[in-house]
């Protein structure tokens, strides 16, 4: 599986990124699971989208960059991409709930 | 330090598998239907990480496009959801 060696100076950094990223992303669901009401629910799972897309992003560029031996930087598209998209649904879903509580 | 490396990333995937399948509890509890549009968000927000992760662990640059694709459609299912249950109509004329 791994014809490639990683050398310790890129392996430790994306290991423990990997791990933070893995942790914060089940806290915000074990978030989403266990509050009460939606508006309290609706901010848990963000802390996966945000700080735990970031930390596995950040970890695959390291590794693909040290698989390759150049600058891999196109992982960056999708941390972008989550960045514009993501506040877009919160919002709509927000408004959507505040117009349905209303009936 | 390989095999250490291979741990992590597999108690990654664990971690968010795990995640999913809370995720996909809340799918199914959810009192209202507003509940199961952001669970499903999360659902795929957390799956895209799957495959990412799974990507790092196998060396492969294949499921890198996969996990762009599904972010693509992912918000675009997400948005259309939550529209409809704003208006009740996904494009209006």
């Amino acid at each position: 599986m791994t014809e490639a060696e990683l050398s310790p100076w890129v392996a430790v950094p994306a290991a423990i990124l990997l791990i933070s990223g893995g942790l914060l992303t089940l806290i915000g669901t074990v978030g989403l699971l266990r509050l009460r009401s939606f508006y309290a629910r609706m901010h848990a799972p963000t802390m996966g989208a945000t700080l735990g897309t970031g930390c596995v992003i950040v970890a695959s560029m390291l590794v693909s960059s040290a698989i390759t031996h150049r600058p891999v930087i196109h992982e960056l598209v999708i941390s972008a991409f989550l960045t514009m998209t993501a506040p877009v649904t919160a919002i709509l879903l927000m408004r959507a709930a505040r117009s349905r509580a209303k009936d | 330090m390989n095999q250490l490396f291979d741990l992590a990333a597999g108690f990654a995937a664990l971690c968010f598998m795990v995640a999913m399948s809370l995720a996909l509890v809340r799918v199914f509890r959810g009192p209202r239907a507003h509940d199961r549009v952001l669970a499903f968000d999360t659902l795929y927000i957390t799956g895209m990480l799957t495959l990412l992760t799974i990507g790092i662990r196998a060396r492969s640059t294949v499921y890198f496009d996969m996990a762009l694709l599904i972010a693509l459609f992912g918000f675009i299912g997400s948005t259309a959801l939550a529209k409809f249950l704003l208006r009740g109509e996904v494009i209006e004329p």
